[in-house]
């Protein structure tokens, strides 16, 4: 494998480190498969490369839904296995949303990930993948990423009433509902 | 509620645990009847809820892995090879093969180990006091192999990142032999109890039926999935740490219910048995660690891999900024997908038959709330 040397991100601010830290070589994906999704919605896709033998595709947000149908409906890309956000709070589009995705047919798993701002509602795959109820109800949980259009869209693990959303980056790991916790379990807090 | 609940005097909503034996931990599952029968189903989760990926944020690469024994605990060692393979994956580094055929070992010992308590807490919702004693039994040997070979017996902790940080002990190779003999003829025993037994059947054959379309549908994997007739099983549609060179089956069956699943299962462990006997034989020498630096720094990056463990396909999804700990570790927990086609699998059926479905999808809360 060559040994390229570039940051996957290269909007990131080098005022805190002297020197980025080295990237995993992302090489662009070629094949039957980005082509024709890449002529099925042209600029809707903004990248489609392989990094460490993991193919993704890197989707405008409005695209998504339609990009996972195509996918689904057309490719064969027949099974959702998992929906997940990641938080990058000094970005303006703060969070990425993967959704990986898996074909029985064509034995290939790829993920196909969007950017979005914090007070955008992106919108729910449940129409297209059932599995995406509860995937997307865990994201909402942890990250307050609100889906639109999804059935039941409420938190999952965490209770109803809690405040705050633990996987964004500002929240602390000793963080927790002080309220919820004194109110419903009778005692100071939970540390 | 799936459907809108009204009260009228043949509906009743009942409060199904969360401290309830058959719920195999704290799931609260919320039942809308109609005198016995089941019109629809609401699980609550979360009770187990411990913020491993948040966790995982604030830890290095290293003290992180003890964390995921603590999710599926009855399959540790699973746990442990999956989040491994995906740090491996990022530095790109492989275990030797040495370690790679005492990864197979160990975890396929303890897919064996989690069969075998399913199948006694199963039986045992179902009715059956008898295998439960039997199969705690057989896998207090796998636990017993886990403590001599790493000191602990549920939360193993067994692989390090790059391969392993035990040697096998001196008789690790008779010790295991010894187990597969002891193994087989008992799986046989257990089938002499269950397998034709009338009860069993009545309530298992036809019972929380999920057919392979609906299985992809709602990304149920593992045994259900392949006792819904698909033959996937991603030891052999993605080989990971050598399985490829090993021969197994991959059991099926056509009806997917619960009795089906409890077939597949069976067929599974012989199976388990199948590979550990060739991967014991064949443990070659060399060294158990890969190249791997002190302090784990992996590039800029992020890697999804995933595992067959026991449940079905564990995910880890580890993106990395460079420094030392993680900057996010999603984990894809079998048991969390899989419980969500519940209330599918249980419309229409009587109530205790939800005792059976609950067993039959063979979870565990650690990992669905982690």
């Amino acid at each position: 494998m060559a040994e390229e040397q570039k940051p996957e991100t290269p909007a990131k601010p080098a005022a805190h480190a002297p020197k980025p830290p080295p990237a995993a070589p992302v090489a662009p994906w070629e094949g039957e498969l980005p082509d024709s999704v890449k002529q099925q919605f042209g600029e809707a896709i903004l990248e489609a490369s392989v990094s460490l033998g993991q193919s993704y595709l890197a989707v405008k947000p409005e695209a998504v839904i339609s990009v996972l149908e195509f996918l689904r409906f057309e490719k064969d890309f027949d099974y959702l296995v998992d929906v997940t956000a990641v938080d990058y709070p000094q970005r303006a589009e703060r969070f990425d949303i993967v959704y990986i995705l898996y074909s029985f047919s064509r034995n290939e798993r790829i993920r196909v990930k969007t950017r979005i701002a914090a007070d955008r509602q992106p919108e729910s795959a449940v129409d297209v993948y059932l599995t995406a109820n509860w995937l997307e109800r865990e994201v909402f949980d942890m990250f307050g990423i609100r889906f639109a259009n999804h059935p039941d869209m409420k938190r999952i693990l965490l209770p109803d009433e809690w405040q705050g959303h633990p996987l964004r980056k500002e929240t602390s790991i000793l963080a927790m509902d002080n309220h919820w916790v004194k109110e419903n379990l009778g005692i100071e807090s939970g540390q | 509620m799936p459907d809108t609940t009204f009260l009228d005097a043949t509906e009743l909503v009942l409060n199904m645990g969360p401290q309830h034996p058959s719920t195999h931990g704290v799931l609260r599952v919320i039942l809308k009847l109609d005198g016995e029968k089941v019109i629809g189903t609401e699980c609550v989760i979360g009770y187990l809820h411990r913020g491993v990926e948040k966790i995982a944020e604030n830890r290095t690469y290293a003290m992180f892995a003890p964390y995921v024994d603590r999710m599926d605990y009855v399959a540790a060692v699973s746990n442990g090879l999956g989040y491994c393979l995906a740090v491996e994956k990022l530095l790109s580094v492989e275990a030797p093969p040495r370690a790679q055929a005492v990864r197979v070992t160990l975890t396929e010992l303890n897919r064996i180990a989690s069969h075998l308590l399913w199948l006694g807490t199963h039986a045992l919702d179902i009715g059956a006091i008898t295998p439960l004693f039997y199969t705690l039994r057989e896998r207090e040997e796998v636990l017993k192999i886990f403590e001599k070979y790493c000191g602990a017996r549920l939360t193993t902790h067994a692989f390090r990142i790059g391969g392993l940080q035990y040697e096998i002990y001196e008789d690790f190779e008779r010790d295991v032999n010894a187990f597969c003999d002891m193994f087989l003829p008992k799986v046989d025993e257990y089938e002499e109890l269950l397998t034709n037994n009338r009860i069993w059947r009545r309530r298992l054959i036809g019972v929380g039926i999920l057919k392979a379309e609906d299985c992809k549908q709602y990304g149920v994997t593992g045994p259900v999935l392949r006792a819904a007739g698909v033959k996937w099983d991603i030891r052999k549609a993605l080989p990971y740490s050598g399985y490829e060179k090993y021969d197994f089956e991959i059991p099926t069956a056509r009806n997917a219910d619960t009795y089906d699943r409890y077939v597949v299962r069976m067929a599974e462990m012989q199976q388990s048995v199948r590979i550990i006997r060739q991967a014991v034989a064949g443990i070659p020498e060399g060294p158990i660690m890969a190249k791997v630096p002190k302090v784990i720094k992996p590039p800029v990056g992020e890697a999804y891999v995933s595992i067959e463990a026991p449940k079905g396909e564990l995910g880890y999804f580890v993106v990395s900024d460079g420094s030392t700990q993680p900057y996010r570790v999603r984990i894809r927990p079998p048991s969390f997908v899989n419980l969500q086609a519940l209330d599918r699998m249980c419309r229409g059926a009587l109530v205790a038959d939800v005792v059976a479905i609950i067993g039959t999808i063979d979870i565990v809360l650690g990992e669905i709330d982690r």
